[in-house]
Protein backbone atom coordinates (compact mmCIF):
# COMPACT_ATOMS: atom_id res chain seq x y z
CA UNK A 1 0.00 0.00 0.00
CA UNK A 2 2.69 2.82 0.98
CA UNK A 3 4.57 2.77 -2.08
CA UNK A 4 8.35 4.16 -1.84
CA UNK A 5 8.79 7.01 -4.88
CA UNK A 6 5.22 7.29 -6.30
CA UNK A 7 5.59 10.86 -7.07
CA UNK A 8 5.62 11.69 -11.04
CA UNK A 9 8.25 14.71 -10.30
CA UNK A 10 10.62 12.60 -8.17
CA UNK A 11 13.77 11.99 -10.62
CA UNK A 12 14.97 8.82 -10.42
CA UNK A 13 18.46 9.33 -8.33
CA UNK A 14 17.60 12.54 -7.06
CA UNK A 15 17.78 13.47 -2.95
CA UNK A 16 14.69 13.48 -1.15
CA UNK A 17 16.16 16.25 1.21
CA UNK A 18 19.16 18.33 0.24
CA UNK A 19 20.36 21.35 2.23
CA UNK A 20 22.89 23.54 1.82
CA UNK A 21 24.35 26.03 3.54
CA UNK A 22 21.54 26.71 6.29
CA UNK A 23 21.66 29.03 8.68
CA UNK A 24 18.36 29.72 11.38
CA UNK A 25 19.22 31.91 14.52
CA UNK A 26 16.70 32.32 17.18
CA UNK A 27 18.04 36.03 18.57
CA UNK A 28 21.94 35.17 19.58
CA UNK A 29 21.20 31.74 19.15
CA UNK A 30 22.12 29.97 16.05
CA UNK A 31 20.14 26.50 16.01
CA UNK A 32 21.27 25.56 13.01
CA UNK A 33 24.76 26.50 11.73
CA UNK A 34 25.67 26.21 8.09
CA UNK A 35 24.31 22.56 7.82
CA UNK A 36 24.75 19.98 4.94
CA UNK A 37 22.51 17.11 4.78
CA UNK A 38 21.27 14.91 1.91
CA UNK A 39 19.17 12.31 2.42
CA UNK A 40 19.17 9.78 -0.86
CA UNK A 41 15.48 8.42 -1.95
CA UNK A 42 14.63 5.38 0.11
CA UNK A 43 16.74 5.14 2.76
CA UNK A 44 16.11 6.16 7.04
CA UNK A 45 18.69 8.30 7.72
CA UNK A 46 18.72 8.81 11.80
CA UNK A 47 19.42 12.57 12.46
CA UNK A 48 21.23 11.73 15.76
CA UNK A 49 22.05 14.49 18.65
CA UNK A 50 21.83 15.52 21.93
CA UNK A 51 18.84 17.82 23.01
CA UNK A 52 19.36 21.33 21.54
CA UNK A 53 21.74 20.35 18.90
CA UNK A 54 19.05 21.67 15.94
CA UNK A 55 17.44 18.35 15.49
CA UNK A 56 13.92 19.75 15.36
CA UNK A 57 14.38 22.94 13.99
CA UNK A 58 16.07 20.93 10.68
CA UNK A 59 12.53 19.10 11.08
CA UNK A 60 10.35 22.74 11.22
CA UNK A 61 12.65 24.24 8.40
CA UNK A 62 11.62 20.84 6.25
CA UNK A 63 7.86 21.45 6.51
CA UNK A 64 8.36 25.74 6.11
CA UNK A 65 7.18 26.45 9.83
CA UNK A 66 10.41 27.59 10.36
CA UNK A 67 12.41 29.99 7.77
CA UNK A 68 15.87 29.37 7.37
CA UNK A 69 18.26 32.61 7.56
CA UNK A 70 20.82 31.80 5.19
CA UNK A 71 21.02 28.50 2.86
CA UNK A 72 19.65 26.50 -0.20
CA UNK A 73 17.03 24.09 1.28
CA UNK A 74 15.03 21.57 -1.44
CA UNK A 75 12.68 18.64 -0.39
CA UNK A 76 11.41 16.24 -3.07
CA UNK A 77 12.60 18.86 -5.57
CA UNK A 78 10.78 21.74 -4.18
CA UNK A 79 12.64 24.55 -3.44
CA UNK A 80 12.21 25.85 0.39
CA UNK A 81 10.44 28.22 1.38
CA UNK A 82 9.06 29.34 -1.55
CA UNK A 83 7.26 25.48 -2.29
CA UNK A 84 6.83 24.55 1.33
CA UNK A 85 3.19 24.02 0.59
CA UNK A 86 3.80 22.03 -2.73
CA UNK A 87 6.24 19.20 -0.69
CA UNK A 88 4.58 19.37 2.33
CA UNK A 89 1.46 17.67 0.39
CA UNK A 90 3.90 15.13 -0.24
CA UNK A 91 5.63 14.72 3.12
CA UNK A 92 4.28 12.93 6.25
CA UNK A 93 5.05 14.12 9.45
CA UNK A 94 4.98 12.56 12.97
CA UNK A 95 5.34 15.19 15.56
CA UNK A 96 7.53 14.45 19.29
CA UNK A 97 4.50 15.44 20.80
CA UNK A 98 1.26 14.05 20.41
CA UNK A 99 -1.64 16.69 18.98
CA UNK A 100 -4.27 14.41 17.83
CA UNK A 101 -7.70 15.77 18.64
CA UNK A 102 -8.52 13.93 21.94
CA UNK A 103 -12.42 14.57 21.96
CA UNK A 104 -13.24 12.76 18.51
CA UNK A 105 -12.87 9.95 17.10
CA UNK A 106 -9.88 7.65 15.40
CA UNK A 107 -11.46 7.91 12.65
CA UNK A 108 -12.03 11.76 12.44
CA UNK A 109 -8.06 12.25 13.35
CA UNK A 110 -7.51 10.64 10.36
CA UNK A 111 -10.38 11.73 7.71
CA UNK A 112 -9.66 15.36 8.77
CA UNK A 113 -6.18 14.84 7.67
CA UNK A 114 -6.97 12.76 4.73
CA UNK A 115 -9.19 16.11 3.51
CA UNK A 116 -6.21 17.98 4.23
CA UNK A 117 -4.10 16.61 2.23
CA UNK A 118 -6.97 16.39 -0.28
CA UNK A 119 -6.91 12.87 -0.29
CA UNK A 120 -9.66 11.91 -3.49
CA UNK A 121 -10.79 8.72 -1.37
CA UNK A 122 -10.99 9.88 1.85
CA UNK A 123 -12.61 6.46 3.24
CA UNK A 124 -10.85 4.56 1.90
CA UNK A 125 -7.41 5.95 3.04
CA UNK A 126 -8.49 6.04 6.49
CA UNK A 127 -9.72 2.39 6.09
CA UNK A 128 -5.97 1.80 5.26
CA UNK A 129 -4.11 4.20 7.73
CA UNK A 130 -6.73 2.04 10.63
CA UNK A 131 -4.69 -1.41 9.37
CA UNK A 132 -1.31 0.02 9.44
CA UNK A 133 -1.97 1.57 12.90
CA UNK A 134 -3.91 -1.80 14.03
CA UNK A 135 -6.76 0.04 15.34
CA UNK A 136 -9.36 -0.94 12.81
CA UNK A 137 -11.41 -2.72 15.56
CA UNK A 138 -11.12 1.08 17.50
CA UNK A 139 -11.91 3.55 14.39
CA UNK A 140 -15.25 4.93 16.82
CA UNK A 141 -13.48 5.27 20.15
CA UNK A 142 -12.17 8.71 21.15
CA UNK A 143 -8.78 9.14 21.51
CA UNK A 144 -8.78 10.02 25.14
CA UNK A 145 -9.97 6.11 25.60
CA UNK A 146 -6.87 4.62 23.78
CA UNK A 147 -3.69 3.16 25.41
CA UNK A 148 -0.58 5.35 25.08
CA UNK A 149 0.70 2.77 22.39
CA UNK A 150 -2.73 2.95 20.41
CA UNK A 151 -2.79 7.11 20.36
CA UNK A 152 1.09 6.45 19.12
CA UNK A 153 0.47 4.26 16.59
CA UNK A 154 -2.16 6.89 15.63
CA UNK A 155 -0.11 9.90 15.35
CA UNK A 156 2.14 7.98 12.51
CA UNK A 157 -0.76 6.47 10.93
CA UNK A 158 -2.16 10.24 10.88
CA UNK A 159 1.20 11.36 9.23
CA UNK A 160 0.84 8.41 6.57
CA UNK A 161 -2.76 8.64 5.62
CA UNK A 162 -2.00 10.01 2.07
CA UNK A 163 0.98 8.07 1.51
CA UNK A 164 3.45 10.74 1.74
CA UNK A 165 6.59 10.17 -0.55
CA UNK A 166 8.64 11.19 2.21
CA UNK A 167 8.20 10.75 6.22
CA UNK A 168 9.40 12.80 9.21
CA UNK A 169 9.69 11.51 12.24
CA UNK A 170 10.38 13.49 15.55
CA UNK A 171 11.46 11.57 18.38
CA UNK A 172 9.65 9.23 17.48
CA UNK A 173 9.60 7.32 20.74
CA UNK A 174 10.83 9.92 23.13
CA UNK A 175 8.93 10.15 26.54
CA UNK A 176 7.46 6.46 25.94
CA UNK A 177 7.89 3.24 28.31
CA UNK A 178 10.21 0.51 26.15
CA UNK A 179 6.68 -1.69 25.52
CA UNK A 180 5.43 1.33 23.42
CA UNK A 181 8.71 2.26 21.88
CA UNK A 182 9.13 -1.59 20.73
CA UNK A 183 5.37 -0.80 18.70
CA UNK A 184 6.72 1.97 17.01
CA UNK A 185 9.85 0.58 15.88
CA UNK A 186 8.02 -2.54 14.52
CA UNK A 187 6.11 0.32 12.84
CA UNK A 188 8.70 2.14 11.22
CA UNK A 189 10.91 -0.92 10.42
CA UNK A 190 7.62 -1.74 8.39
CA UNK A 191 7.24 1.64 6.39
CA UNK A 192 11.75 1.12 5.83
CA UNK A 193 10.74 -2.58 3.84
CA UNK A 194 8.38 -1.02 1.85
CA UNK A 195 11.41 1.25 0.51
CA UNK A 196 9.87 4.62 2.40
CA UNK A 197 12.34 7.32 2.64
CA UNK A 198 12.65 8.44 5.95
CA UNK A 199 14.41 11.38 8.10
CA UNK A 200 14.63 10.27 11.85
CA UNK A 201 15.75 12.63 14.86
CA UNK A 202 16.40 11.05 18.13
CA UNK A 203 18.61 11.37 20.85
CA UNK A 204 18.44 7.18 21.65
CA UNK A 205 21.47 5.60 20.56
CA UNK A 206 20.01 2.59 20.64
CA UNK A 207 17.01 3.08 18.18
CA UNK A 208 19.08 4.97 15.67
CA UNK A 209 21.30 1.83 15.46
CA UNK A 210 17.99 -0.20 15.19
CA UNK A 211 16.74 1.82 12.77
CA UNK A 212 18.63 4.16 10.39
CA UNK A 213 20.59 2.63 7.55
CA UNK A 214 22.64 5.82 7.86
CA UNK A 215 23.17 8.25 10.79
CA UNK A 216 23.80 11.59 10.72
CA UNK A 217 25.62 13.16 14.58
CA UNK A 218 24.65 16.11 14.91
CA UNK A 219 25.96 18.86 17.43
CA UNK A 220 25.58 22.61 17.98
CA UNK A 221 23.81 22.89 14.75
CA UNK A 222 25.68 20.69 12.04
CA UNK A 223 26.33 17.33 11.13
CA UNK A 224 29.94 16.39 12.70
CA UNK A 225 30.00 12.66 11.64
CA UNK A 226 28.02 10.28 9.05
CA UNK A 227 27.69 6.80 7.92
CA UNK A 228 26.38 3.58 8.15
CA UNK A 229 26.73 2.78 12.00
CA UNK A 230 29.05 -0.14 11.49
CA UNK A 231 31.25 2.47 9.33
CA UNK A 232 30.99 5.01 11.77
CA UNK A 233 32.04 2.69 14.93
CA UNK A 234 34.98 1.44 12.99
CA UNK A 235 36.17 5.07 11.87
CA UNK A 236 35.68 6.88 15.33
CA UNK A 237 35.82 4.15 17.86
CA UNK A 238 37.63 0.88 16.77
CA UNK A 239 36.77 -2.43 17.17
CA UNK A 240 36.75 -2.49 21.09
CA UNK A 241 35.71 -1.03 24.12
CA UNK A 242 37.34 -1.62 27.61
CA UNK A 243 35.11 -0.15 30.93
CA UNK A 244 36.86 0.49 33.44
CA UNK A 245 35.49 0.66 37.37
CA UNK A 246 37.81 2.27 40.27
CA UNK A 247 37.76 4.54 42.51
CA UNK A 248 38.71 8.63 40.69
CA UNK A 249 42.29 8.20 41.32
CA UNK A 250 42.64 5.08 39.52
CA UNK A 251 40.43 6.10 36.87
CA UNK A 252 42.68 8.83 36.39
CA UNK A 253 45.67 7.32 36.20
CA UNK A 254 44.12 4.77 33.46
CA UNK A 255 43.12 7.68 31.23
CA UNK A 256 46.87 9.21 31.82
CA UNK A 257 48.42 6.05 30.54
CA UNK A 258 45.61 5.63 27.91
CA UNK A 259 45.79 8.92 26.37
CA UNK A 260 49.93 8.81 26.09
CA UNK A 261 49.51 6.05 23.84
CA UNK A 262 46.64 8.24 21.70
CA UNK A 263 43.86 6.11 23.31
CA UNK A 264 40.81 8.14 23.69
CA UNK A 265 38.56 7.68 26.44
CA UNK A 266 35.38 8.70 27.72
CA UNK A 267 33.17 8.86 30.56
CA UNK A 268 30.65 5.98 31.10
CA UNK A 269 28.77 6.65 34.30
CA UNK A 270 30.70 5.67 37.62
CA UNK A 271 33.15 4.30 35.12
CA UNK A 272 35.73 5.95 31.85
CA UNK A 273 35.74 3.59 28.85
CA UNK A 274 38.91 3.44 26.80
CA UNK A 275 37.70 3.40 23.30
CA UNK A 276 39.28 1.27 20.73
CA UNK A 277 41.36 -0.55 23.59
CA UNK A 278 42.56 -2.91 21.44
CA UNK A 279 44.95 -0.68 20.76
CA UNK A 280 46.30 0.14 24.57
CA UNK A 281 46.67 -3.98 25.53
CA UNK A 282 50.24 -4.03 26.86
CA UNK A 283 50.06 -1.91 30.88
CA UNK A 284 47.59 0.57 29.85
CA UNK A 285 44.18 -1.36 29.84
CA UNK A 286 43.96 -3.03 33.55
CA UNK A 287 43.14 -7.05 33.68
CA UNK A 288 39.87 -6.23 35.52
CA UNK A 289 38.60 -4.18 32.70
CA UNK A 290 35.14 -5.01 31.02
CA UNK A 291 35.65 -5.88 27.33
CA UNK A 292 32.99 -5.11 24.51
CA UNK A 293 32.38 -4.39 20.88
CA UNK A 294 32.55 -0.49 20.37
CA UNK A 295 29.38 0.64 19.36
CA UNK A 296 27.51 3.73 18.62
CA UNK A 297 26.97 4.64 21.83
CA UNK A 298 31.01 5.32 21.93
CA UNK A 299 30.91 7.41 18.71
CA UNK A 300 28.27 9.34 20.07
CA UNK A 301 29.55 10.32 23.59
CA UNK A 302 33.12 11.01 22.05
CA UNK A 303 31.63 13.15 19.22
CA UNK A 304 29.32 15.22 21.09
CA UNK A 305 30.86 15.32 24.55
CA UNK A 306 27.46 14.19 26.06
CA UNK A 307 26.88 10.82 27.52
CA UNK A 308 24.02 9.49 26.22
CA UNK A 309 20.80 7.97 27.35
CA UNK B 1 -0.72 27.10 -5.71
CA UNK B 2 -3.84 29.63 -5.26
CA UNK B 3 -3.20 31.69 -2.48
CA UNK B 4 -6.57 30.41 -0.47
CA UNK B 5 -7.47 27.21 -1.67
CA UNK B 6 -10.99 25.86 -0.76
CA UNK B 7 -9.68 22.22 0.05
CA UNK B 8 -7.54 23.63 2.64
CA UNK B 9 -9.88 25.46 4.38
CA UNK B 10 -12.57 23.11 3.85
CA UNK B 11 -10.66 20.77 5.63
CA UNK B 12 -10.25 22.59 8.71
CA UNK B 13 -13.68 23.69 8.96
CA UNK B 14 -14.43 19.67 8.61
CA UNK B 15 -12.04 19.27 12.15
CA UNK B 16 -13.94 22.23 14.16
CA UNK B 17 -17.03 20.80 12.96
CA UNK B 18 -15.78 17.07 13.97
CA UNK B 19 -15.00 18.61 17.46
CA UNK B 20 -18.23 20.66 17.94
CA UNK B 21 -20.39 17.57 17.51
CA UNK B 22 -18.48 16.36 21.05
CA UNK B 23 -19.75 19.62 22.45
CA UNK B 24 -22.83 21.62 20.78
CA UNK B 25 -25.29 20.30 23.28
CA UNK B 26 -23.64 22.48 25.79
CA UNK B 27 -23.29 25.48 23.99
CA UNK B 28 -26.56 25.73 22.01
CA UNK B 29 -28.32 25.19 26.06
CA UNK B 30 -26.20 28.45 27.31
CA UNK B 31 -27.11 30.39 24.35
CA UNK B 32 -30.85 29.45 24.39
CA UNK B 33 -30.98 30.06 28.29
CA UNK B 34 -28.79 33.39 28.07
CA UNK B 35 -31.47 35.37 26.53
CA UNK B 36 -34.15 33.87 28.57
CA UNK B 37 -32.58 34.66 31.72
CA UNK B 38 -31.99 38.64 30.51
CA UNK B 39 -35.32 38.72 29.37
CA UNK B 40 -36.86 37.75 32.96
CA UNK B 41 -34.05 40.11 34.68
CA UNK B 42 -34.51 43.03 32.66
CA UNK B 43 -36.91 42.74 30.36
CA UNK B 44 -39.48 41.86 32.49
CA UNK B 45 -37.84 42.94 35.94
CA UNK B 46 -36.64 46.23 34.86
CA UNK B 47 -39.19 46.73 32.33
CA UNK B 48 -42.06 46.36 34.19
CA UNK B 49 -41.08 48.48 37.20
CA UNK B 50 -39.24 51.29 36.01
CA UNK B 51 -39.12 51.90 32.34
CA UNK B 52 -41.93 50.64 29.64
CA UNK B 53 -40.79 52.19 26.52
CA UNK B 54 -37.68 52.65 25.65
CA UNK B 55 -36.90 55.06 22.34
CA UNK B 56 -40.88 53.97 21.12
CA UNK B 57 -40.22 50.09 21.39
CA UNK B 58 -41.63 47.83 24.60
CA UNK B 59 -38.38 46.90 26.86
CA UNK B 60 -38.48 43.41 25.57
CA UNK B 61 -38.46 44.60 21.72
CA UNK B 62 -36.04 46.84 22.80
CA UNK B 63 -33.61 44.27 24.59
CA UNK B 64 -34.71 41.26 22.80
CA UNK B 65 -33.27 43.02 19.83
CA UNK B 66 -30.25 44.36 21.56
CA UNK B 67 -29.26 41.00 23.04
CA UNK B 68 -28.49 39.63 19.43
CA UNK B 69 -25.17 41.36 19.45
CA UNK B 70 -24.26 40.24 23.26
CA UNK B 71 -24.97 36.68 21.41
CA UNK B 72 -23.01 38.02 18.82
CA UNK B 73 -20.03 38.93 20.61
CA UNK B 74 -19.72 35.92 23.36
CA UNK B 75 -20.06 33.40 20.64
CA UNK B 76 -17.58 34.95 18.65
CA UNK B 77 -14.30 36.48 20.49
CA UNK B 78 -14.29 34.58 23.66
CA UNK B 79 -14.54 31.13 21.59
CA UNK B 80 -11.57 32.56 19.07
CA UNK B 81 -9.60 34.07 21.85
CA UNK B 82 -9.29 30.78 24.34
CA UNK B 83 -10.48 27.78 21.32
CA UNK B 84 -7.01 29.56 19.07
CA UNK B 85 -4.70 30.07 22.38
CA UNK B 86 -5.57 26.71 23.76
CA UNK B 87 -5.24 24.83 19.95
CA UNK B 88 -1.73 26.61 19.46
CA UNK B 89 -0.30 26.65 22.58
CA UNK B 90 -1.76 23.68 24.65
CA UNK B 91 -2.79 21.03 22.19
CA UNK B 92 -0.52 22.18 19.70
CA UNK B 93 -3.17 21.31 17.00
CA UNK B 94 -1.58 24.21 14.69
CA UNK B 95 1.26 22.46 14.46
CA UNK B 96 -0.68 19.34 13.04
CA UNK B 97 -2.38 21.16 10.61
CA UNK B 98 0.67 23.25 9.44
CA UNK B 99 2.53 20.17 8.87
CA UNK B 100 -0.11 19.36 6.21
CA UNK B 101 -0.27 21.74 2.82
CA UNK B 102 -2.29 24.44 4.64
CA UNK B 103 -0.69 27.46 5.42
CA UNK B 104 -1.06 30.49 8.16
CA UNK B 105 -3.60 32.72 6.05
CA UNK B 106 -5.78 29.41 5.22
CA UNK B 107 -5.92 28.23 8.79
CA UNK B 108 -6.62 31.45 10.30
CA UNK B 109 -9.43 32.19 7.18
CA UNK B 110 -11.31 28.92 8.18
CA UNK B 111 -11.16 29.45 11.51
CA UNK B 112 -12.85 32.62 11.24
CA UNK B 113 -15.61 31.51 8.88
CA UNK B 114 -16.67 28.87 11.14
CA UNK B 115 -16.78 30.60 14.17
CA UNK B 116 -18.45 33.23 11.87
CA UNK B 117 -20.84 30.37 10.91
CA UNK B 118 -21.63 29.46 14.71
CA UNK B 119 -21.98 32.83 15.87
CA UNK B 120 -24.32 33.96 12.95
CA UNK B 121 -26.61 31.54 14.30
CA UNK B 122 -26.58 31.81 17.89
CA UNK B 123 -27.57 34.76 17.29
CA UNK B 124 -30.30 34.73 16.06
CA UNK B 125 -31.31 32.58 19.45
CA UNK B 126 -32.39 36.03 21.06
CA UNK B 127 -34.42 37.21 18.69
CA UNK B 128 -36.36 33.83 18.83
CA UNK B 129 -36.44 33.63 22.26
CA UNK B 130 -37.96 37.03 22.34
CA UNK B 131 -40.69 35.74 19.94
CA UNK B 132 -41.81 33.66 23.12
CA UNK B 133 -41.98 37.10 24.84
CA UNK B 134 -44.18 38.95 22.60
CA UNK B 135 -41.49 40.35 19.96
CA UNK B 136 -42.98 40.02 16.21
CA UNK B 137 -41.61 38.45 13.78
CA UNK B 138 -40.79 40.53 10.31
CA UNK B 139 -39.92 39.71 7.21
CA UNK B 140 -36.60 42.47 7.96
CA UNK B 141 -35.54 39.79 10.30
CA UNK B 142 -34.31 37.10 7.92
CA UNK B 143 -31.60 39.13 6.99
CA UNK B 144 -30.58 39.23 10.41
CA UNK B 145 -27.83 36.45 10.30
CA UNK B 146 -26.21 38.08 7.57
CA UNK B 147 -25.64 40.69 10.00
CA UNK B 148 -24.68 38.28 12.65
CA UNK B 149 -22.03 36.41 10.55
CA UNK B 150 -20.69 39.29 9.21
CA UNK B 151 -19.85 40.50 12.70
CA UNK B 152 -18.70 37.84 14.20
CA UNK B 153 -16.03 37.42 11.15
CA UNK B 154 -15.18 40.43 12.78
CA UNK B 155 -14.86 40.07 16.38
CA UNK B 156 -13.66 36.19 15.68
CA UNK B 157 -10.36 37.44 13.73
CA UNK B 158 -10.07 39.89 16.70
CA UNK B 159 -10.30 37.01 18.90
CA UNK B 160 -7.67 35.01 16.90
CA UNK B 161 -5.23 38.09 16.76
CA UNK B 162 -4.91 38.66 20.64
CA UNK B 163 -4.26 35.05 20.89
CA UNK B 164 -1.89 35.63 18.23
CA UNK B 165 -0.24 38.57 20.34
CA UNK B 166 -0.50 37.35 23.96
CA UNK B 167 2.20 35.74 26.12
CA UNK B 168 -0.37 34.08 28.48
CA UNK B 169 -4.02 32.93 28.36
CA UNK B 170 -4.29 35.16 31.67
CA UNK B 171 -3.74 38.26 29.91
CA UNK B 172 -7.33 37.84 28.26
CA UNK B 173 -8.42 39.55 31.36
CA UNK B 174 -7.41 42.51 30.41
CA UNK B 175 -8.75 42.31 27.03
CA UNK B 176 -12.23 41.51 28.41
CA UNK B 177 -11.91 44.07 30.72
CA UNK B 178 -10.59 47.09 28.29
CA UNK B 179 -11.93 46.21 25.08
CA UNK B 180 -14.99 43.39 25.37
CA UNK B 181 -17.35 44.92 28.42
CA UNK B 182 -17.40 48.08 26.93
CA UNK B 183 -17.85 47.52 23.50
CA UNK B 184 -20.77 45.55 24.76
CA UNK B 185 -22.02 48.02 27.08
CA UNK B 186 -21.96 51.09 24.83
CA UNK B 187 -23.53 49.18 22.41
CA UNK B 188 -27.19 50.18 22.85
CA UNK B 189 -28.11 47.11 24.44
CA UNK B 190 -30.07 47.58 27.38
CA UNK B 191 -30.15 51.23 27.42
CA UNK B 192 -30.28 53.71 23.87
CA UNK B 193 -26.84 55.78 23.80
CA UNK B 194 -28.23 58.87 23.05
CA UNK B 195 -28.51 59.10 27.27
CA UNK B 196 -24.67 58.53 27.13
CA UNK B 197 -22.49 61.62 27.22
CA UNK B 198 -21.80 63.01 23.63
CA UNK B 199 -18.76 61.72 23.50
CA UNK B 200 -19.30 58.55 24.23
CA UNK B 201 -22.01 58.58 21.31
CA UNK B 202 -19.17 59.44 18.91
CA UNK B 203 -17.30 56.52 20.07
CA UNK B 204 -20.00 54.47 19.57
CA UNK B 205 -20.11 55.21 15.63
CA UNK B 206 -16.87 53.12 15.81
CA UNK B 207 -18.46 50.29 17.86
CA UNK B 208 -19.34 47.78 15.42
CA UNK B 209 -21.63 46.03 18.02
CA UNK B 210 -23.57 49.58 17.88
CA UNK B 211 -23.72 48.95 14.42
CA UNK B 212 -25.27 45.80 14.88
CA UNK B 213 -27.47 46.42 17.03
CA UNK B 214 -28.70 49.15 14.97
CA UNK B 215 -29.60 46.92 12.06
CA UNK B 216 -30.96 44.51 13.96
CA UNK B 217 -33.74 46.98 15.52
CA UNK B 218 -34.44 47.82 12.12
CA UNK B 219 -34.34 44.81 10.23
CA UNK B 220 -37.56 44.48 12.91
CA UNK B 221 -38.65 47.67 13.05
CA UNK B 222 -37.80 49.36 9.44
CA UNK B 223 -34.74 49.63 7.51
CA UNK B 224 -33.30 53.59 7.36
CA UNK B 225 -30.93 54.50 4.43
CA UNK B 226 -27.93 54.55 6.38
CA UNK B 227 -28.01 51.27 7.05
CA UNK B 228 -26.02 50.51 4.07
CA UNK B 229 -23.12 52.51 5.50
CA UNK B 230 -23.31 50.52 8.91
CA UNK B 231 -23.33 47.41 7.22
CA UNK B 232 -20.02 48.45 5.37
CA UNK B 233 -18.43 49.72 8.79
CA UNK B 234 -19.13 46.10 9.80
CA UNK B 235 -17.71 44.72 5.96
CA UNK B 236 -14.74 46.98 6.54
CA UNK B 237 -13.96 45.80 10.72
CA UNK B 238 -13.97 41.97 9.61
CA UNK B 239 -11.38 42.99 6.69
CA UNK B 240 -9.37 44.67 9.14
CA UNK B 241 -9.30 42.55 11.68
CA UNK B 242 -8.85 39.54 9.43
CA UNK B 243 -5.68 41.03 7.87
CA UNK B 244 -4.60 41.80 11.41
CA UNK B 245 -5.31 38.32 12.67
CA UNK B 246 -2.96 36.79 9.91
CA UNK B 247 -0.24 39.36 10.59
CA UNK B 248 -0.44 38.02 14.53
CA UNK B 249 -0.82 34.54 13.90
CA UNK B 250 2.09 34.20 11.13
CA UNK B 251 4.70 35.76 13.41
CA UNK B 252 3.26 33.27 16.41
CA UNK B 253 3.37 30.31 14.50
CA UNK B 254 6.07 30.21 11.71
CA UNK B 255 9.14 30.84 13.17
Amino acid sequence: MLGGVNGSDGTPGQAAIELRGVVKRFGDLIAVDHLDLEVPTGICLGLLGPNGAGKSTTMRLLTGQAIADAGELRALGFELPAEAKAARAQMGVVPQLDNLDVDVTVEDNLSVFARLYRVGDVGAAVDRALELARLTDRRRAAVDELSGGMRRRLLLARGLVHEPRLILLDEPTVGLDPQIRTQVWSLVDELRSRGMTILMSTHYIEEAERLADEVAVMAHGRIIARGRPSDLIAEHAGRETAEVYGPPARLAEVRAAAEARDVRVRPAGPAIAIVGAERAVDGVTPTDAVWRAASLEDVFVMLTGEEAE
Amino acid sequence: MNRLEQAAIAGVMSREVANFRTFWKATTFSSVLEPVVYLLAFGLGLGATIVNRVDGLEYVEFVGTGMVATAVIFASALPAMFGTFVKHRFQRTYDAILAAPVDVEELVTAEMLWIGIRAGVYGCFPLLVSFAFGLDPSPGMLVVPLFCFVTALGFAAFGIAVAGTVGKIDHFNYVTTLVITPLFLVAGTFFPIDQLPQGFQVAAQFNPLYQLVELVRHAAFGFEATDLLRFAVLIGFAFAMWRLAVRQMTARLID
